[in-house]
């Protein structure tokens, strides 16, 4: 076919138009710069994920030819077409429809956790509606307040079905479904269960496209408000490294600024005791984890050895693949070492009863909040993360406690557990963990210096992704996923014994850290989860040491305390175990 | 496994035998058979429980939820057990203006029992369904796979009875 005939002329509010046969109208208007309201439609382009459901109706435009309101979103152009944006008709369609889908919503948006950032919202604003025509009986479902991860507001809930392409589509969990018919209908789990009785992973990519209040991270900043005014808790505090590069973001900076300076000030003004480096656990999860590589490589033990840092990612594996739990590391994720060390290393150092100590870990992540919770993580009545807020919260907290960000000025870790090198600073990016086990166990395996430490072949952002590197005489091969659909695919080579690769590296969220669900919300701009991701190669670019066996805290902690990396007393602490649970 | 929520092994052996058996015989992708295989099972089991309906995900690959979002859309699945009589009443357009919404009052208040549950005797399930296709005879009640049209309140008196009269004989 010639590419004249795959070419189709349009007029959109007059103005002529060429696309391609098979664009929607909404991406041809988009072409001429004519913008078009949508609300369930989303499309994050370089992450393969499209909702378009057209169930909203809130981007209906008029067909001149027959008068009819058609769904721009998923309404494909065709030859000679005529649509018009902003007749009165298609202008007066979309205010009913928009004042339909209010009539029965809470409308609480002063205490919403969502207020402006809700797309409902603005929606209303831009629409300029002042009054809601049709009174509808509201409806009255219970808040699931089961997880730690997430928390579901039914009530808020549009329909509009992004969470459940996530879900099923993209993360392939399958948790989230529409249930009945008509008035009743609801998009819930399974039998609608508590989150916490089903296979959730507490991801949060629901969360982070929902465009609502309807899911959201379960708020833990009243706990940790509540320990800093407590005199006799020592409050310490940790931040991932993913929520460097996006926390400007809630505060007017360009995406993919990083503010580890500005984060450690504020969170200063707000009274913690001592600040750590979750990439200081980076640097050791690399180490005990490259170990733990080389010796199953060494000794022909279990093999792929898969990272374990991603708490979603392993509360898929449980429950979906219970008969692979030997394959992912013993590991614990960074911030759970960085707790553990908080309360046994440096307690001991302090002399602080560990009880006393109340950790909180920063994290760009919803599952991080039920990792904590893990009954494996928390040992004779002592856990090693308290609390975790996201990104957002945290910023919520600075914003609450009136601290004006933008003008702080940088401040640095409390250096104990503060250091850290440029691998470290990586892990919060798909391909950065494997990237930065890759350094130290060229090193480990060959005890030749690593020149060129930049393994480019294992960056990028496809699915899946794989790559060669040579290490000495062994050719190491290894895979990386991010997105639980595409670690679906992996597992399911692991399990039919298809798999050639020694290590593979899985985050859940698409994109890696970066694209967390505990993230400032992207609101479907995927060049700002670029953005991030360029941030963390540039500041691990920048560092004096690239590698996670420079780091001199962390030597020092492995000759005062841990003696070597995987011995019993690592293991005792930075290590962990899995177990089998029913997938529902 | 350590935890458990809905338990499998409750679920009766040999009708899952014949279940397995109906599902191994379907040909293509098992996932599109969805609707076929939960007819069957609830032929077998007369109703679907969470467990079964988690069975039956799991047999075809599919999620919990996406087969209990199948099931609570059609009115013709049950999630709790039936009495030996389906007590349908159409609330499709036409009968619903010709009041089908008192005939199922009726039917509620007479078997002291509501709607898509069980009476306590076993002997009724009242289900409101939508248009089965029979306009003509408006209002119409179906129970089990007789048809009753152009039914009025007062009727459902009579029907009931006959059904009860039917079960004291047979003991």
């Amino acid at each position: 076919m010639k590419l004249i005939d795959k070419m189709i002329q349009l007029k959109i509010n007059n103005i002529p138009v060429t696309v391609e046969k098979g664009t929607t109208i909404l991406d041809a208007a988009t072409k001429i710069g004519v913008h078009i309201p949508t609300l369930c439609h989303l499309d994050l382009k370089d992450f393969g994920v499209v909702n378009k459901s057209a169930n909203c109706r809130i981007c209906v435009v008029e067909n001149e030819d027959t008068r009819r309101l058609v769904p721009s979103c998923a309404q494909e152009v065709h030859d000679g077409m005529k649509i018009q944006t902003d007749s009165l008709n298609a202008v007066m369609g979309r205010r009913t429809n928009l004042e339909l889908l209010l009539s029965n919503h809470p409308n609480d948006c002063l205490i919403c956790v969502k207020n402006l950032d809700c797309e409902l919202q603005s929606l209303a604003h831009e629409m300029n509606i002042k009054e809601i025509h049709y009174p509808g009986e509201k409806m009255s479902h219970p808040v699931d307040v089961t997880s730690f991860g997430i928390t579901k507001d039914t009530n808020k809930c549009i329909m509009c079905r992004r969470c459940v392409t996530m879900c099923n589509d993209i993360q392939t969990v399958g948790i989230l479904s529409p249930l009945k018919r008509g008035f009743d209908s609801v998009v819930a789990t399974a039998f609608q269960l508590d989150l916490n009785q089903t296979s959730c992973t507490y991801c949060g990519q629901c969360v982070s496209v929902c465009p609502t209040g309807a899911l959201a991270e379960t708020n833990s900043s009243r706990q940790v408000w509540q320990a800093l005014n407590n005199p006799s808790k020592h409050v310490i505090v940790q931040v991932a490294p993913a929520v460097r590069a996006a926390i400007g973001e809630e505060f007017g900076f360009e995406p993919g600024t990083i503010m580890t300076g500005k984060v450690v000030a504020g969170l200063k003004r707000l009274g913690f005791d001592q600040i750590f480096d979750t990439n200081f656990g980076a640097d050791l999860t690399i180490i005990e984890e490259a170990t733990e590589l080389v010796d199953r490589i060494q000794n022909n033990k279990t093999l792929p050895m898969l990272t374990s840092c991603c708490p979603a990612w392993v509360q898929f594996i449980e429950h979906q693949f219970p008969e692979l739990l030997d394959v992912p590391s013993s590991c614990k994720s960074p911030h759970e070492m960085v707790g553990i060390l908080s309360k046994t290393y440096y307690a001991e150092k302090e002399n602080i009863n560990p009880k006393d100590i109340v950790m909180v870990s920063i994290m760009p992540c919803t599952a991080k909040k039920a990792e904590a919770a893990r009954e494996e993580l928390n040992k004779d009545g002592i856990s090693d993360v308290d609390y975790v807020l996201t990104t957002r919260e945290l910023a919520r907290m600075f914003k609450e406690a009136s601290i004006d960000f933008t003008k702080l000025i940088d401040d640095d870790f409390d250096e104990l557990l503060g250091e850290s090198t440029g691998a470290a600073a990586i892990f919060g990016t798909t391909g950065g963990v494997i990237e930065a086990a890759t350094r130290t166990a060229y090193e480990m395996i060959t005890g030749k210096e690593l020149k060129e430490v930049n393994f480019k072949q294992l960056r990028g952002l496809d699915g899946i992704r794989e790559a060669k590197v040579n290490i000495g005489d062994l050719e190491l091969n290894i895979g990386i996923a991010h997105g639980l659909g595409n670690a679906r695919k992996i597992l399911e080579d692991i399990r039919d014994g298809k798999s050639h690769f020694h290590a593979i590296e899985i985050m859940a969220c698409p994109g890696g850290c970066i694209g967390g669900g505990g993230q400032p919300y992207h609101h479907g701009q995927t060049d700002i989860l670029l953005k991030r991701q360029k941030a963390l190669y540039d500041l691990d670019a920048g560092m004096p040491k690239r590698k996670s066996h420079e780091n001199e805290m962390l030597m020092k902690l492995y000759d005062e305390f841990l003696i070597n990396p995987g011995s019993h007393k690592a293991h005792e602490l930075l290590h962990t175990t899995y177990s089998a649970k029913q997938r529902i | 496994m350590r935890k458990k929520i809905l338990d499998m092994t409750t679920l009766d052996k040999n009708l899952l035998k014949e279940l397995d058996a109906y599902i191994d015989s379907l040909v293509g992708d098992k996932k599109e058979h969805l609707i076929h295989v939960l007819h069957k099972a609830q032929e077998l089991f007369s109703y679907l429980p969470q467990n079964l309906q988690l069975y039956v995900a799991r047999a075809l690959d599919l999620s919990g939820a996406r087969v209990n979002g199948v099931v609570t859309f059609y009115s013709f699945f049950n999630e709790n057990p039936v009495g030996k009589y389906t007590i349908s009443v159409c609330m499709g357009t036409a009968c619903f203006v010709k009041g089908a919404d008192k005939v199922l009052n009726r039917v509620i208040e007479l078997t002291g029992t509501n709607k898509n549950e069980m009476s306590e005797d076993g002997l009724f399930t009242i289900k409101d369904v939508r248009c089965i296709g029979a306009c003509g005879l408006a209002p119409v009640m179906t129970i089990n796979d007789k048809v009753y049209g152009k039914v009025k309140p007062n009727d459902v008196d009579d029907i009931i009875r006959h059904y009860r009269g039917r079960e004291h004989e047979s003991k």
